[in-house]
């Protein structure tokens, strides 16, 4: 514990559109093998923190900088992104063919392994995204997450637009997929089960800031007027009971 | 930091891999030769790999490890694996798992009987799909006629209004340039040999016969067959023929009947008048270019071309507007979820119906030959 190795460094990023500041002076720091959990209000600006450190949006100011181990990342979009015209196993080819020549025998070898690492079938990777039940696609867009095992991956709202049964099924997933091949994961969610069930800290962003960090109690007990509301407004209040 | 990748093998009793360096995807090529080259030497089968030397892995690598270790069909018991760091036992352990099943098998399958095979079943499901909507709209068309007060007739007349009238002026312009066209190439070439008074007998078969409802009915097809298939496939897509369906309606009587009936009475309506301006463009024509006056154009074209011609062009059109119909509509039903799937619908629709058309002119063109019109 003494010596954490940090896998994503943000230091005083500003990130605006026009005239409005969405980020201002955010700072955090995500460690290597833990599983990062970030929730804010919708609109508040997690999905711009996300994009800004894959790259996707431009910052105005502030340092961030991704652990050197191979700067591998992989995303898992929110609606899986996968390409339409591919199938299931041409979608998860496709960043191994782009990185290296591989001979087709092992493509193929290499893909049906991701394939059934997220918990999908040989004969899954013949069908196209359209022909994918909402589980199946974002599993799909998870084995291509993975297609060239990267150190960190970053998730956008894994479970949105699942039933509880597979959101519940797809966090035990990553969670068992981040044991056993040790990888950074940072992850915008909704869903209070995740967060319960998967996160090692929470960091929660609330006015362009990080209001409350730490493992999910200690994040519980933040004085934080908005942080108070998400977690103990009536529906954070019926997992509560339930838990 | 990441050395290349090496693979040897101990010749002791107990055969014994040892992969060295970074087994990464960055260095596939190499370690794909490494595993190949190494291949005949394991005859015998191997026992142990050491992977104390392993500087990098990842999922390539581990995979092709695990496949030395699994050995060919000749291999009975798996190789050990050994010298795992804390770091990779996971990752070799989740690998150890993976593509266990043994593949499906493989259907024998013979490209040439594979590509008759689908283009057979492709015409058969093609023509179901054709006969399938033309028995729906038939039986729409007996229901409505027996209980008049059901057809939709302000919808059929403003879809009259959609691909009759508004098609017009493009209609008129296409046909008049088409018949000016075909007589000034017909002056040109006819005048080497002194036939350019023929030039009117050509002119004005061609239109009456082939050529104006068949360029009206390729223009209706890309126009009014394409809106049909797009207007229909969006309806599918936003679930609003479910709808209809579950409100105890018909959707082929509310949406689809009113649509090719406005189509068969549109086209030979645009077919007449798409022929006599391509008339008129020829006459212009014959007139500005060629030099003969209107009065002996009309003479000579009133001998040239009986009322037979006439008939043949206009008895070809409802046909064409039927097939342009059903397949704009059978092809708008076949839209599934997505957007990609209205885009290749409505070119399907555009390319079948154009295709249609032709082949119907051509079994018009026997049959009226053989009746002698």
């Amino acid at each position: 514990m003494a010596e954490e190795r940090i896998a994503i460094h943000v230091q005083d990023l500003i990130v605006g559109f026009g005239r409005k500041i969405v980020l201002d002076h955010l700072s955090l720091d995500v460690r290597q093998g833990e599983i990062l959990g970030l929730v804010g209000a919708s609109g508040g600006g997690k999905s711009v923190l996300m994009r800004t450190i894959i790259g996707l949006l431009p910052k105005r100011g502030g340092i961030i900088e991704l652990a050197e181990n191979g700067g591998k990342s992989g995303v898992l979009f929110q609606q899986g992104a996968l390409f339409s015209a591919l199938n299931a196993r041409q979608n998860v080819q496709f960043p191994l063919r782009e990185a290296a020549h591989l001979s087709p025998s092992l493509l193929d070898e290499i893909a049906n392994a991701k394939l059934e690492m997220v918990g999908l079938t040989v004969d899954d990777g013949n069908k196209f995204p359209s022909e994918l039940s909402g589980g199946m696609v974002k599993r799909v867009a998870l084995a291509r997450a993975l297609a060239l095992d990267p150190a960190l991956l970053f998730l956008d709202e894994p479970t949105s637009g699942l039933d509880p049964i597979a959101a519940g099924e797809f966090d035990s997933l990553i969670k068992t997929l981040q044991r056993t091949l040790g990888f950074t994961v940072f992850m915008v969610t909704h869903d209070l089960n995740t967060l319960y069930a998967v996160c090692d800290r929470v960091a929660a962003l609330a006015d362009g800031k990080i209001a409350a960090l730490g493992p999910l109690k200690s994040v519980l007990e933040s004085d934080h007027p908005w942080v108070r509301a998400y977690f103990h407004g009536a529906r954070a209040q019926m997992l509560h009971l339930n838990a | 930091m990441s050395s290349a990748p090496d693979l040897t093998m101990d010749d002791g009793a107990v055969g014994s891999l040892h992969p060295r360096g970074a087994w990464t995807v960055a260095n596939v090529e190499i370690l794909e030769r490494l595993c190949a080259g190494i291949q005949p030497r394991l005859a015998h089968g191997i026992r142990k790999i050491d992977l104390s030397g392993i500087t990098a892995l990842d999922t390539v690598g581990a995979w092709l490890i695990e496949k030395l270790a699994r050995g060919g069909p000749a291999q009975t018991t798996e190789a050990e694996i050994t010298g795992l760091s804390a770091s990779y036992s996971g990752l070799i352990g989740e690998v150890r798992k993976l593509n266990r099943r043994p593949p499906a098998p493989a259907r024998r399958t013979n490209a040439l009987a594979d590509l008759l095979e689908r283009v057979g079943r492709g015409v058969i499901a093609e023509s179901m799909v054709f006969l399938d909507m033309l028995g729906s709209v038939g039986i729409a068309l007996f229901r409505t006629l027996r209980h008049p007060r059901s057809f939709r007739f302000t919808s059929t007349v403003y879809q009259l209004g959609q691909v009759g009238w508004r098609a017009i002026p493009i209609m008129a312009l296409i046909t008049f340039l088409i018949g000016a066209i075909i007589a000034q190439q017909g002056i040109f070439h006819f005048r080497k040999f002194g036939a350019d008074s023929y030039v009117v007998d050509m002119v004005g078969i061609l239109v009456l016969r082939e050529l104006g409802v068949l360029i009206v009915a390729i223009m209706v097809a890309g126009r009014s067959g394409s809106a049909y298939t797009a207007e229909i496939g969006s309806m599918k897509m936003r679930e609003e023929i479910d709808a209809l369906t579950t409100m105890g309606l018909d959707p082929v009587e509310v949406l689809i009947l009113p649509r090719v009936l406005a189509l068969v009475i549109a086209l030979p309506i645009l077919t007449f008048l798409g022929s006599m301006a391509a008339l008129y463009g020829g006459g212009l024509v014959t007139w500005l270019y060629g030099g003969m006056g209107p009065a002996i154009f009309i003479a000579r074209l009133h001998e040239a071309v009986s009322i037979n011609s006439f008939e043949v062009g206009m008895i070809k059109a409802p046909f064409m507007a039927l097939v342009i119909g059903l397949i704009a509509a059978s092809e708008g039903l076949r839209v599934k979820g997505s957007a990609e799937s209205l885009g290749q619908q409505t070119t399907s629709s555009v390319v079948k119906s154009i295709f249609l058309v032709i082949v119907l002119d051509g079994l018009f063109a026997v049959f009226f030959a053989s009746i002698g019109m």
